[in-house]
Protein backbone atom coordinates (compact mmCIF):
# COMPACT_ATOMS: atom_id res chain seq x y z
CA UNK A 1 0.00 0.00 0.00
CA UNK A 2 1.40 3.36 -1.01
CA UNK A 3 -0.39 5.39 1.53
CA UNK A 4 -1.04 3.44 4.71
CA UNK A 5 -1.75 6.54 6.72
CA UNK A 6 -4.42 7.77 4.33
CA UNK A 7 -6.04 4.31 4.31
CA UNK A 8 -6.16 4.21 8.11
CA UNK A 9 -7.33 7.78 8.24
CA UNK A 10 -10.30 6.97 5.98
CA UNK A 11 -11.22 3.97 8.13
CA UNK A 12 -11.09 6.16 11.21
CA UNK A 13 -13.81 8.33 9.71
CA UNK A 14 -15.84 5.67 7.91
CA UNK A 15 -16.04 3.10 10.71
CA UNK A 16 -17.97 5.59 12.84
CA UNK A 17 -20.62 5.99 10.17
CA UNK A 18 -20.75 2.24 9.56
CA UNK A 19 -21.31 1.29 13.17
CA UNK A 20 -23.75 4.11 13.88
CA UNK A 21 -25.65 3.30 10.70
CA UNK A 22 -25.86 -0.32 11.76
CA UNK A 23 -27.20 0.67 15.18
CA UNK A 24 -29.79 2.99 13.65
CA UNK A 25 -30.80 0.28 11.17
CA UNK A 26 -31.73 -2.01 14.06
CA UNK A 27 -34.60 0.32 14.96
CA UNK A 28 -36.34 0.18 11.61
CA UNK A 29 -40.00 -0.67 12.21
CA UNK A 30 -39.74 -0.30 15.98
CA UNK A 31 -39.67 3.49 16.46
CA UNK A 32 -41.90 5.35 18.93
CA UNK A 33 -43.88 6.87 16.05
CA UNK A 34 -44.06 6.45 12.30
CA UNK A 35 -42.37 9.80 11.75
CA UNK A 36 -39.40 9.00 13.99
CA UNK A 37 -39.17 5.57 12.40
CA UNK A 38 -38.85 7.16 8.97
CA UNK A 39 -36.32 9.69 10.24
CA UNK A 40 -34.14 7.05 11.93
CA UNK A 41 -34.18 4.86 8.83
CA UNK A 42 -33.24 7.88 6.79
CA UNK A 43 -30.31 8.70 9.05
CA UNK A 44 -29.11 5.12 8.77
CA UNK A 45 -29.43 5.39 5.00
CA UNK A 46 -27.39 8.61 4.93
CA UNK A 47 -24.66 7.06 7.06
CA UNK A 48 -24.37 3.97 4.87
CA UNK A 49 -24.26 6.19 1.80
CA UNK A 50 -21.28 7.99 3.32
CA UNK A 51 -19.72 4.68 4.28
CA UNK A 52 -19.84 3.48 0.68
CA UNK A 53 -18.05 6.58 -0.60
CA UNK A 54 -15.34 6.27 2.05
CA UNK A 55 -14.73 2.53 1.65
CA UNK A 56 -14.73 2.72 -2.14
CA UNK A 57 -12.01 5.31 -1.80
CA UNK A 58 -10.17 3.23 0.83
CA UNK A 59 -10.32 0.19 -1.48
CA UNK A 60 -8.74 2.27 -4.23
CA UNK A 61 -5.99 3.44 -1.91
CA UNK A 62 -5.37 -0.09 -0.57
CA UNK A 63 -5.27 -1.40 -4.15
CA UNK A 64 -5.05 -5.02 -3.00
CA UNK A 65 -8.17 -6.40 -4.67
CA UNK A 66 -10.47 -5.82 -1.72
CA UNK A 67 -13.85 -4.18 -2.31
CA UNK A 68 -15.92 -1.79 -0.20
CA UNK A 69 -17.77 -4.82 1.21
CA UNK A 70 -14.57 -6.64 2.14
CA UNK A 71 -13.46 -3.62 4.09
CA UNK A 72 -16.87 -3.14 5.72
CA UNK A 73 -17.59 -6.74 6.58
CA UNK A 74 -14.49 -8.88 6.60
CA UNK A 75 -12.21 -7.32 9.13
CA UNK A 76 -11.65 -8.70 12.62
CA UNK A 77 -13.10 -6.81 15.57
CA UNK A 78 -9.67 -5.47 16.56
CA UNK A 79 -9.32 -3.88 13.13
CA UNK A 80 -12.40 -1.67 13.42
CA UNK A 81 -11.43 1.78 14.66
CA UNK A 82 -14.74 3.47 15.38
CA UNK A 83 -15.13 5.39 18.63
CA UNK A 84 -16.77 3.52 21.52
CA UNK A 85 -19.66 5.99 21.48
CA UNK A 86 -20.83 4.73 18.06
CA UNK A 87 -21.28 1.11 19.13
CA UNK A 88 -23.38 1.76 22.25
CA UNK A 89 -26.72 -0.06 22.08
CA UNK A 90 -30.24 1.32 21.62
CA UNK A 91 -31.13 0.83 25.27
CA UNK A 92 -34.14 3.10 24.78
CA UNK A 93 -35.01 6.08 22.58
CA UNK A 94 -33.25 8.45 25.00
CA UNK A 95 -30.00 6.48 24.68
CA UNK A 96 -30.32 6.38 20.91
CA UNK A 97 -30.82 10.13 20.72
CA UNK A 98 -28.11 10.88 23.30
CA UNK A 99 -25.61 8.77 21.36
CA UNK A 100 -26.51 10.49 18.11
CA UNK A 101 -26.55 13.97 19.53
CA UNK A 102 -23.13 13.55 21.12
CA UNK A 103 -21.78 12.18 17.87
CA UNK A 104 -23.63 14.52 15.49
CA UNK A 105 -22.26 17.68 17.11
CA UNK A 106 -18.75 16.28 16.66
CA UNK A 107 -19.49 14.97 13.17
CA UNK A 108 -20.72 18.36 12.00
CA UNK A 109 -17.62 20.17 13.31
CA UNK A 110 -15.35 17.50 11.89
CA UNK A 111 -16.84 17.52 8.39
CA UNK A 112 -16.84 21.30 8.29
CA UNK A 113 -13.05 21.14 8.68
CA UNK A 114 -12.60 18.12 6.40
CA UNK A 115 -14.13 20.13 3.55
CA UNK A 116 -10.86 22.07 3.49
CA UNK A 117 -8.79 18.91 2.98
CA UNK A 118 -6.13 18.93 0.28
CA UNK A 119 -7.42 15.49 -0.65
CA UNK A 120 -10.17 16.40 -3.08
CA UNK A 121 -12.05 13.11 -2.70
CA UNK A 122 -12.29 13.47 1.06
CA UNK A 123 -13.23 17.14 0.71
CA UNK A 124 -16.01 16.22 -1.71
CA UNK A 125 -17.38 13.45 0.53
CA UNK A 126 -17.28 15.88 3.46
CA UNK A 127 -19.24 18.51 1.58
CA UNK A 128 -21.91 16.04 0.53
CA UNK A 129 -22.13 14.45 3.98
CA UNK A 130 -22.28 17.77 5.78
CA UNK A 131 -25.70 18.50 4.27
CA UNK A 132 -26.98 15.22 5.69
CA UNK A 133 -25.28 15.60 9.04
CA UNK A 134 -26.66 19.09 9.58
CA UNK A 135 -30.08 17.43 9.41
CA UNK A 136 -29.01 14.63 11.77
CA UNK A 137 -27.77 17.22 14.23
CA UNK A 138 -31.01 19.16 14.06
CA UNK A 139 -33.04 15.98 14.56
CA UNK A 140 -31.11 14.70 17.57
CA UNK A 141 -30.81 18.17 19.10
CA UNK A 142 -34.58 18.63 18.88
CA UNK A 143 -35.10 15.32 20.64
CA UNK A 144 -32.63 16.20 23.40
CA UNK A 145 -34.73 19.30 24.03
CA UNK A 146 -38.07 17.52 23.77
CA UNK A 147 -37.11 14.69 26.08
CA UNK A 148 -35.03 16.82 28.43
CA UNK A 149 -37.72 19.45 28.75
CA UNK A 150 -40.74 17.20 28.26
CA UNK A 151 -42.23 15.14 31.08
CA UNK A 152 -40.60 14.19 34.35
CA UNK A 153 -40.14 10.64 33.08
CA UNK A 154 -38.55 11.71 29.80
CA UNK A 155 -36.29 14.16 31.62
CA UNK A 156 -34.99 11.40 33.89
CA UNK A 157 -34.47 9.00 30.99
CA UNK A 158 -32.63 11.61 28.95
CA UNK A 159 -30.47 12.58 31.89
CA UNK A 160 -29.54 8.92 32.51
CA UNK A 161 -28.65 8.48 28.87
CA UNK A 162 -26.51 11.61 28.74
CA UNK A 163 -24.76 10.59 31.97
CA UNK A 164 -23.97 7.15 30.58
CA UNK A 165 -22.87 8.30 27.13
CA UNK A 166 -20.77 11.19 28.44
CA UNK A 167 -17.88 8.92 29.32
CA UNK A 168 -17.40 8.15 25.61
CA UNK A 169 -17.20 11.76 24.39
CA UNK A 170 -13.56 12.50 25.18
CA UNK A 171 -12.30 9.82 22.81
CA UNK A 172 -13.69 11.80 19.87
CA UNK A 173 -10.76 14.20 20.32
CA UNK A 174 -7.93 11.69 20.62
CA UNK A 175 -5.46 11.76 17.76
CA UNK A 176 -4.21 8.54 16.20
CA UNK A 177 -0.89 8.28 14.40
CA UNK A 178 -2.74 8.38 11.08
CA UNK A 179 -4.58 11.52 12.25
CA UNK A 180 -1.30 13.25 13.05
CA UNK A 181 0.32 12.26 9.78
CA UNK A 182 -2.66 13.33 7.72
CA UNK A 183 -2.99 16.63 9.54
CA UNK A 184 0.68 17.32 8.84
CA UNK A 185 0.03 16.79 5.13
CA UNK A 186 -2.97 19.11 5.06
CA UNK A 187 -5.32 16.21 4.43
CA UNK A 188 -6.66 15.52 7.90
CA UNK A 189 -8.37 17.49 10.64
CA UNK A 190 -6.77 18.30 14.00
CA UNK A 191 -9.55 16.92 16.20
CA UNK A 192 -7.95 18.28 19.38
CA UNK A 193 -8.90 21.76 18.18
CA UNK A 194 -12.59 20.84 17.97
CA UNK A 195 -12.88 19.91 21.63
CA UNK A 196 -13.59 23.30 23.21
CA UNK A 197 -16.21 24.35 20.70
CA UNK A 198 -17.79 20.89 20.91
CA UNK A 199 -18.34 21.05 24.65
CA UNK A 200 -19.54 24.65 24.42
CA UNK A 201 -22.16 23.63 21.90
CA UNK A 202 -23.20 20.47 23.72
CA UNK A 203 -23.38 22.18 27.10
CA UNK A 204 -25.51 25.02 25.74
CA UNK A 205 -28.03 22.57 24.31
CA UNK A 206 -28.10 20.47 27.47
CA UNK A 207 -28.81 23.60 29.46
CA UNK A 208 -31.60 24.61 27.12
CA UNK A 209 -32.99 21.10 27.54
CA UNK A 210 -32.94 21.63 31.33
CA UNK A 211 -30.43 18.78 31.68
CA UNK A 212 -27.42 18.77 33.97
CA UNK A 213 -23.99 18.66 32.42
CA UNK A 214 -22.27 15.54 33.76
CA UNK A 215 -19.41 16.32 36.05
CA UNK A 216 -17.53 13.06 35.70
CA UNK A 217 -13.92 13.49 34.68
CA UNK A 218 -13.41 9.80 33.93
CA UNK A 219 -13.56 8.88 30.29
CA UNK A 220 -13.39 5.64 28.32
CA UNK A 221 -11.25 5.17 25.26
CA UNK A 222 -10.00 2.34 23.08
CA UNK A 223 -12.20 2.23 19.98
CA UNK A 224 -9.71 4.15 17.88
CA UNK A 225 -7.14 1.47 18.72
CA UNK A 226 -9.57 -1.37 18.03
CA UNK A 227 -10.27 -2.17 21.68
CA UNK A 228 -14.04 -2.14 21.87
CA UNK A 229 -16.81 -2.59 24.40
CA UNK A 230 -18.41 -6.03 24.71
CA UNK A 231 -21.30 -4.89 22.49
CA UNK A 232 -19.13 -4.73 19.42
CA UNK A 233 -18.70 -8.45 18.75
CA UNK A 234 -22.44 -9.00 18.60
CA UNK A 235 -22.97 -6.04 16.32
CA UNK A 236 -20.30 -7.39 13.97
CA UNK A 237 -21.79 -10.87 14.11
CA UNK A 238 -24.92 -9.54 12.45
CA UNK A 239 -23.12 -7.15 10.13
CA UNK A 240 -20.80 -9.88 8.86
CA UNK A 241 -23.20 -12.82 8.95
CA UNK A 242 -23.78 -13.27 5.22
CA UNK A 243 -20.19 -12.58 4.20
CA UNK A 244 -18.93 -15.10 6.77
CA UNK A 245 -21.56 -17.77 6.12
CA UNK A 246 -21.31 -17.52 2.32
CA UNK A 247 -17.76 -16.42 1.55
CA UNK A 248 -16.61 -15.20 -1.85
CA UNK A 249 -20.01 -14.75 -3.41
CA UNK A 250 -21.63 -11.82 -5.17
CA UNK A 251 -24.95 -10.47 -4.07
CA UNK B 1 -78.17 23.37 -1.55
CA UNK B 2 -75.68 24.72 0.96
CA UNK B 3 -72.53 22.81 1.79
CA UNK B 4 -73.86 22.20 5.29
CA UNK B 5 -76.84 20.38 3.83
CA UNK B 6 -74.67 18.34 1.53
CA UNK B 7 -72.23 17.20 4.19
CA UNK B 8 -74.76 16.63 6.95
CA UNK B 9 -77.92 15.14 5.48
CA UNK B 10 -80.79 14.91 7.87
CA UNK B 11 -81.84 11.29 7.91
CA UNK B 12 -85.42 12.29 8.70
CA UNK B 13 -85.56 13.90 5.28
CA UNK B 14 -85.83 10.35 3.89
CA UNK B 15 -86.40 11.20 0.28
CA UNK B 16 -83.58 13.77 0.42
CA UNK B 17 -81.07 11.11 1.40
CA UNK B 18 -82.23 8.86 -1.39
CA UNK B 19 -81.65 11.69 -3.85
CA UNK B 20 -78.21 12.29 -2.46
CA UNK B 21 -77.38 8.63 -2.84
CA UNK B 22 -78.55 8.60 -6.41
CA UNK B 23 -76.52 11.70 -7.19
CA UNK B 24 -73.55 10.13 -5.43
CA UNK B 25 -73.73 6.92 -7.44
CA UNK B 26 -74.09 8.95 -10.63
CA UNK B 27 -70.97 10.93 -9.84
CA UNK B 28 -69.01 7.72 -9.40
CA UNK B 29 -70.42 6.31 -12.63
CA UNK B 30 -69.21 9.48 -14.39
CA UNK B 31 -65.72 8.78 -12.98
CA UNK B 32 -65.81 11.89 -10.80
CA UNK B 33 -63.66 11.80 -7.69
CA UNK B 34 -65.32 11.86 -4.28
CA UNK B 35 -63.51 14.24 -1.94
CA UNK B 36 -63.47 14.12 1.89
CA UNK B 37 -65.90 17.01 2.36
CA UNK B 38 -68.41 15.69 -0.18
CA UNK B 39 -71.51 13.93 1.06
CA UNK B 40 -71.10 10.17 1.03
CA UNK B 41 -73.15 7.25 2.29
CA UNK B 42 -72.00 6.01 5.70
CA UNK B 43 -71.27 2.61 4.23
CA UNK B 44 -68.94 4.17 1.66
CA UNK B 45 -67.09 5.96 4.45
CA UNK B 46 -66.80 2.83 6.58
CA UNK B 47 -65.74 0.63 3.67
CA UNK B 48 -63.03 3.09 2.76
CA UNK B 49 -61.80 3.40 6.32
CA UNK B 50 -61.64 -0.38 6.47
CA UNK B 51 -59.82 -0.89 3.19
CA UNK B 52 -57.44 2.08 3.41
CA UNK B 53 -56.47 1.37 7.00
CA UNK B 54 -55.99 -2.30 6.20
CA UNK B 55 -53.68 -1.17 3.44
CA UNK B 56 -51.83 1.21 5.76
CA UNK B 57 -51.48 -1.47 8.44
CA UNK B 58 -50.08 -3.87 5.83
CA UNK B 59 -47.38 -1.35 4.95
CA UNK B 60 -46.41 -0.89 8.59
CA UNK B 61 -46.49 -4.55 9.57
CA UNK B 62 -44.77 -5.30 6.25
CA UNK B 63 -41.75 -3.33 7.46
CA UNK B 64 -41.03 -6.04 10.03
CA UNK B 65 -40.21 -9.10 7.91
CA UNK B 66 -37.90 -7.03 5.72
CA UNK B 67 -36.54 -4.95 8.58
CA UNK B 68 -35.44 -8.32 9.95
CA UNK B 69 -32.63 -8.40 7.36
CA UNK B 70 -31.36 -4.81 7.43
CA UNK B 71 -28.57 -5.53 9.90
CA UNK B 72 -27.60 -8.69 7.99
CA UNK B 73 -27.78 -7.56 4.36
CA UNK B 74 -24.93 -9.19 2.44
CA UNK B 75 -23.42 -6.05 0.92
CA UNK B 76 -23.50 -2.31 1.51
CA UNK B 77 -25.37 -1.78 -1.75
CA UNK B 78 -28.07 -4.26 -0.72
CA UNK B 79 -28.26 -2.77 2.74
CA UNK B 80 -28.84 0.73 1.40
CA UNK B 81 -31.46 -0.52 -1.06
CA UNK B 82 -33.28 -2.47 1.64
CA UNK B 83 -33.27 0.48 4.03
CA UNK B 84 -34.68 2.68 1.29
CA UNK B 85 -37.34 0.13 0.50
CA UNK B 86 -38.50 -0.28 4.08
CA UNK B 87 -38.48 3.49 4.44
CA UNK B 88 -40.74 3.74 1.38
CA UNK B 89 -43.15 1.37 3.06
CA UNK B 90 -43.24 3.51 6.18
CA UNK B 91 -43.94 6.46 3.87
CA UNK B 92 -46.81 4.59 2.21
CA UNK B 93 -48.21 3.85 5.65
CA UNK B 94 -47.93 7.50 6.59
CA UNK B 95 -49.88 8.90 3.68
CA UNK B 96 -52.42 6.10 3.64
CA UNK B 97 -53.15 6.82 7.32
CA UNK B 98 -53.37 10.51 6.43
CA UNK B 99 -55.76 9.78 3.55
CA UNK B 100 -57.80 7.66 5.94
CA UNK B 101 -57.91 10.47 8.50
CA UNK B 102 -59.74 12.66 5.97
CA UNK B 103 -62.73 10.37 6.61
CA UNK B 104 -62.91 11.46 10.23
CA UNK B 105 -60.93 8.87 12.15
CA UNK B 106 -57.60 9.44 13.90
CA UNK B 107 -54.37 7.53 13.42
CA UNK B 108 -54.45 6.59 17.10
CA UNK B 109 -57.89 5.02 16.65
CA UNK B 110 -56.66 3.11 13.60
CA UNK B 111 -53.65 1.83 15.56
CA UNK B 112 -55.97 0.77 18.33
CA UNK B 113 -57.97 -1.29 15.81
CA UNK B 114 -54.77 -2.93 14.56
CA UNK B 115 -53.44 -3.68 18.02
CA UNK B 116 -56.72 -5.11 19.28
CA UNK B 117 -56.94 -7.41 16.26
CA UNK B 118 -60.11 -5.72 15.00
CA UNK B 119 -58.39 -4.48 11.85
CA UNK B 120 -56.64 -6.85 9.51
CA UNK B 121 -53.44 -6.50 7.52
CA UNK B 122 -52.09 -8.53 4.65
CA UNK B 123 -51.61 -12.11 5.86
CA UNK B 124 -48.46 -12.59 3.84
CA UNK B 125 -46.50 -10.71 6.49
CA UNK B 126 -47.25 -13.45 8.98
CA UNK B 127 -44.64 -15.66 7.32
CA UNK B 128 -41.04 -15.52 8.56
CA UNK B 129 -38.11 -14.23 6.49
CA UNK B 130 -35.55 -16.96 7.06
CA UNK B 131 -32.90 -16.31 4.41
CA UNK B 132 -31.56 -13.38 2.43
CA UNK B 133 -33.34 -14.75 -0.66
CA UNK B 134 -36.63 -13.91 1.06
CA UNK B 135 -35.81 -10.25 0.44
CA UNK B 136 -35.74 -11.06 -3.26
CA UNK B 137 -38.87 -13.21 -3.16
CA UNK B 138 -40.87 -10.61 -1.24
CA UNK B 139 -39.95 -7.85 -3.68
CA UNK B 140 -40.58 -9.99 -6.72
CA UNK B 141 -43.70 -11.88 -5.65
CA UNK B 142 -45.31 -10.00 -2.78
CA UNK B 143 -44.79 -6.54 -4.24
CA UNK B 144 -45.63 -8.02 -7.63
CA UNK B 145 -48.99 -9.26 -6.36
CA UNK B 146 -49.54 -5.97 -4.51
CA UNK B 147 -49.07 -4.00 -7.72
CA UNK B 148 -51.64 -6.13 -9.51
CA UNK B 149 -54.05 -5.39 -6.68
CA UNK B 150 -53.18 -1.73 -6.50
CA UNK B 151 -52.75 -0.38 -10.02
CA UNK B 152 -56.54 -0.33 -10.59
CA UNK B 153 -56.87 1.69 -7.37
CA UNK B 154 -55.13 4.65 -9.01
CA UNK B 155 -58.56 5.19 -10.64
CA UNK B 156 -60.68 4.43 -7.61
CA UNK B 157 -63.53 6.79 -6.73
CA UNK B 158 -62.20 8.27 -3.46
CA UNK B 159 -59.82 11.10 -4.41
CA UNK B 160 -57.27 10.93 -1.56
CA UNK B 161 -56.91 7.15 -1.94
CA UNK B 162 -56.55 7.33 -5.73
CA UNK B 163 -53.87 10.01 -5.50
CA UNK B 164 -51.96 8.17 -2.78
CA UNK B 165 -52.01 5.02 -4.89
CA UNK B 166 -50.37 6.73 -7.86
CA UNK B 167 -47.26 7.31 -5.79
CA UNK B 168 -47.45 3.97 -3.98
CA UNK B 169 -47.62 2.09 -7.28
CA UNK B 170 -44.60 3.90 -8.72
CA UNK B 171 -42.53 2.92 -5.71
CA UNK B 172 -43.90 -0.63 -5.53
CA UNK B 173 -42.97 -1.20 -9.13
CA UNK B 174 -39.42 -0.13 -8.33
CA UNK B 175 -39.42 -2.52 -5.35
CA UNK B 176 -40.58 -5.35 -7.53
CA UNK B 177 -37.77 -4.83 -10.02
CA UNK B 178 -35.33 -4.61 -7.14
CA UNK B 179 -36.60 -7.90 -5.68
CA UNK B 180 -36.42 -9.62 -9.03
CA UNK B 181 -32.88 -8.32 -9.45
CA UNK B 182 -31.91 -9.95 -6.13
CA UNK B 183 -33.36 -13.22 -7.45
CA UNK B 184 -31.51 -12.92 -10.80
CA UNK B 185 -28.24 -12.47 -8.96
CA UNK B 186 -28.89 -15.50 -6.75
CA UNK B 187 -30.15 -17.67 -9.61
CA UNK B 188 -26.99 -16.88 -11.57
CA UNK B 189 -24.76 -17.31 -8.54
CA UNK B 190 -23.22 -20.36 -6.87
CA UNK B 191 -25.28 -23.58 -6.47
CA UNK B 192 -25.79 -22.61 -2.84
CA UNK B 193 -27.22 -19.23 -3.87
CA UNK B 194 -29.46 -20.80 -6.48
CA UNK B 195 -30.81 -23.24 -3.87
CA UNK B 196 -31.48 -20.32 -1.58
CA UNK B 197 -33.48 -18.60 -4.34
CA UNK B 198 -35.46 -21.74 -5.19
CA UNK B 199 -36.21 -22.38 -1.53
CA UNK B 200 -37.53 -18.82 -1.15
CA UNK B 201 -39.73 -19.21 -4.23
CA UNK B 202 -41.05 -22.50 -2.85
CA UNK B 203 -42.03 -20.89 0.42
CA UNK B 204 -43.45 -17.59 -0.92
CA UNK B 205 -45.27 -18.77 -4.05
CA UNK B 206 -48.48 -20.08 -2.50
CA UNK B 207 -48.86 -17.34 0.12
CA UNK B 208 -48.42 -14.83 -2.73
CA UNK B 209 -51.31 -16.41 -4.62
CA UNK B 210 -53.41 -16.31 -1.46
CA UNK B 211 -52.57 -12.64 -1.10
CA UNK B 212 -54.93 -11.84 -3.95
CA UNK B 213 -57.80 -12.85 -1.70
CA UNK B 214 -60.29 -15.71 -1.39
CA UNK B 215 -61.94 -17.11 -4.50
CA UNK B 216 -64.73 -15.03 -5.99
CA UNK B 217 -67.32 -17.44 -4.59
CA UNK B 218 -66.13 -16.70 -1.04
CA UNK B 219 -65.31 -13.02 -1.38
CA UNK B 220 -67.81 -10.98 0.64
CA UNK B 221 -67.04 -7.47 -0.46
CA UNK B 222 -66.56 -7.80 -4.19
CA UNK B 223 -69.87 -6.59 -5.63
CA UNK B 224 -70.17 -3.35 -3.68
CA UNK B 225 -66.47 -2.66 -4.11
CA UNK B 226 -66.76 -3.02 -7.87
CA UNK B 227 -69.50 -0.41 -7.94
CA UNK B 228 -67.38 2.05 -5.99
CA UNK B 229 -64.32 1.27 -8.12
CA UNK B 230 -62.48 0.00 -5.07
CA UNK B 231 -62.06 -3.08 -7.18
CA UNK B 232 -61.98 -3.31 -10.97
CA UNK B 233 -61.33 -7.05 -11.36
CA UNK B 234 -62.28 -10.06 -9.24
CA UNK B 235 -59.77 -11.85 -7.00
CA UNK B 236 -59.62 -14.83 -9.36
CA UNK B 237 -58.98 -12.61 -12.38
CA UNK B 238 -56.19 -10.82 -10.54
CA UNK B 239 -54.67 -14.12 -9.42
CA UNK B 240 -54.66 -15.42 -13.00
CA UNK B 241 -53.02 -12.20 -14.17
CA UNK B 242 -50.33 -12.55 -11.50
CA UNK B 243 -49.59 -16.16 -12.41
CA UNK B 244 -49.47 -15.46 -16.14
CA UNK B 245 -47.11 -12.58 -15.56
CA UNK B 246 -44.83 -14.32 -13.04
CA UNK B 247 -44.30 -17.80 -14.49
CA UNK B 248 -42.24 -16.55 -17.48
CA UNK B 249 -40.13 -14.47 -15.09
CA UNK B 250 -39.30 -17.60 -13.09
CA UNK B 251 -38.53 -19.51 -16.31
CA UNK B 252 -36.22 -16.76 -17.46
CA UNK B 253 -33.94 -17.14 -14.44
CA UNK B 254 -34.16 -20.93 -14.29
CA UNK B 255 -36.30 -21.23 -11.15
CA UNK B 256 -39.18 -23.69 -10.89
CA UNK B 257 -42.66 -22.71 -9.72
CA UNK B 258 -43.52 -25.20 -6.95
CA UNK B 259 -46.77 -26.37 -8.56
CA UNK B 260 -46.80 -29.74 -10.38
CA UNK B 261 -50.18 -28.87 -11.91
CA UNK B 262 -48.98 -25.67 -13.53
CA UNK B 263 -49.51 -25.96 -17.26
CA UNK B 264 -50.00 -23.58 -20.19
CA UNK B 265 -53.54 -23.74 -21.52
CA UNK B 266 -53.61 -22.77 -25.21
CA UNK B 267 -57.37 -22.44 -25.26
CA UNK B 268 -57.55 -20.06 -22.33
CA UNK B 269 -54.30 -18.36 -23.28
CA UNK B 270 -53.39 -18.66 -19.59
CA UNK B 271 -51.76 -21.00 -17.12
CA UNK B 272 -53.80 -23.65 -15.35
CA UNK B 273 -52.63 -24.07 -11.79
CA UNK B 274 -53.00 -26.37 -8.80
CA UNK B 275 -55.32 -26.22 -5.82
CA UNK B 276 -54.59 -23.49 -3.26
CA UNK B 277 -54.58 -24.62 0.36
CA UNK B 278 -57.40 -22.39 1.59
CA UNK B 279 -57.31 -23.99 5.03
CA UNK B 280 -53.86 -22.50 5.47
CA UNK B 281 -55.10 -19.15 4.20
CA UNK B 282 -57.95 -19.01 6.72
CA UNK B 283 -55.72 -20.24 9.53
CA UNK B 284 -53.33 -17.34 8.96
CA UNK B 285 -56.13 -14.79 8.44
CA UNK B 286 -57.68 -15.87 11.73
CA UNK B 287 -54.44 -15.12 13.54
CA UNK B 288 -52.74 -18.51 13.67
CA UNK B 289 -50.01 -18.12 11.08
CA UNK B 290 -46.34 -18.67 11.92
CA UNK B 291 -45.66 -15.03 12.84
CA UNK B 292 -49.03 -13.40 13.68
CA UNK B 293 -48.28 -13.16 17.39
CA UNK B 294 -44.73 -11.90 16.90
CA UNK B 295 -45.78 -9.23 14.41
CA UNK B 296 -48.44 -7.85 16.75
CA UNK B 297 -46.08 -8.06 19.70
CA UNK B 298 -43.55 -5.97 17.78
CA UNK B 299 -46.15 -3.37 16.75
CA UNK B 300 -47.78 -3.11 20.16
CA UNK B 301 -44.34 -3.11 21.79
CA UNK B 302 -43.14 -0.21 19.64
CA UNK B 303 -46.34 1.72 20.33
CA UNK B 304 -46.51 1.14 24.08
CA UNK B 305 -42.76 1.40 24.52
CA UNK B 306 -42.82 4.72 22.67
CA UNK B 307 -45.68 6.26 24.66
CA UNK B 308 -43.35 8.16 26.99
CA UNK B 309 -41.54 9.63 23.96
CA UNK B 310 -44.76 10.84 22.34
CA UNK B 311 -46.00 12.19 25.68
CA UNK B 312 -42.75 14.09 26.12
CA UNK B 313 -43.02 15.59 22.64
CA UNK B 314 -46.55 16.79 23.40
CA UNK B 315 -45.54 18.18 26.80
CA UNK B 316 -42.58 19.99 25.26
CA UNK B 317 -44.74 21.49 22.50
CA UNK B 318 -47.22 22.70 25.12
CA UNK B 319 -44.43 24.28 27.17
CA UNK B 320 -43.08 26.00 24.07
CA UNK B 321 -46.50 27.34 23.17
CA UNK B 322 -46.91 28.65 26.70
CA UNK B 323 -43.51 30.35 26.59
CA UNK B 324 -44.35 31.98 23.27
CA UNK B 325 -47.62 33.24 24.63
CA UNK B 326 -45.88 34.76 27.64
CA UNK B 327 -43.31 36.42 25.40
CA UNK B 328 -46.07 37.91 23.29
CA UNK B 329 -47.68 39.40 26.41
Amino acid sequence: MNNTNLYHYILGIADNSLILGQRMGELCGHGPSLETDIACTNISLDLFGQVRSYYQYAAKIANDGRTEDDIAMLRKERDYVNVLLAEQPNTDFAYTMARHFLFDVYHFLFLTELQKSKDLTLAAIATKSLKEVSYHQRFSTDWIKRLGDGTEESHQKMQNAINDMWTYTDELFHQTDADKAMFAEGIGVDVTKLKAVYYDKVNAILEEATLSIPESKYFQKGGKKGIHTEHMGFLLTELQYMQRAYPNMEW
Amino acid sequence: MSEEQITRPNVSLGKGVENLETQFEERIARDEKIEPKDWMPEKYRQTHIRQMSQHAHSEIVGMLPEGNWITRAPSLRRKVALLAKVQDEAGHGLYLYSACETLGISRDELYEQLHSGKAKYSSIFNYPTVTWADMGAIGWLVDGAAIINQVPLCNTSFGPYARAMVRVCKEESFHQRQGYEIMIKLANGTPEQKDMAQDALNRWWWPSLMMLGPTDAESVHTEQSMKWKLKRKSNDELRQQFIDQTVPQADLIGLTIPDPDLKWNEERDSYDFGEIDWDEFWQVVKGHGPMNKERMKARVGAWEGGAWVRDAAMAHAAKNAERKEKEAV
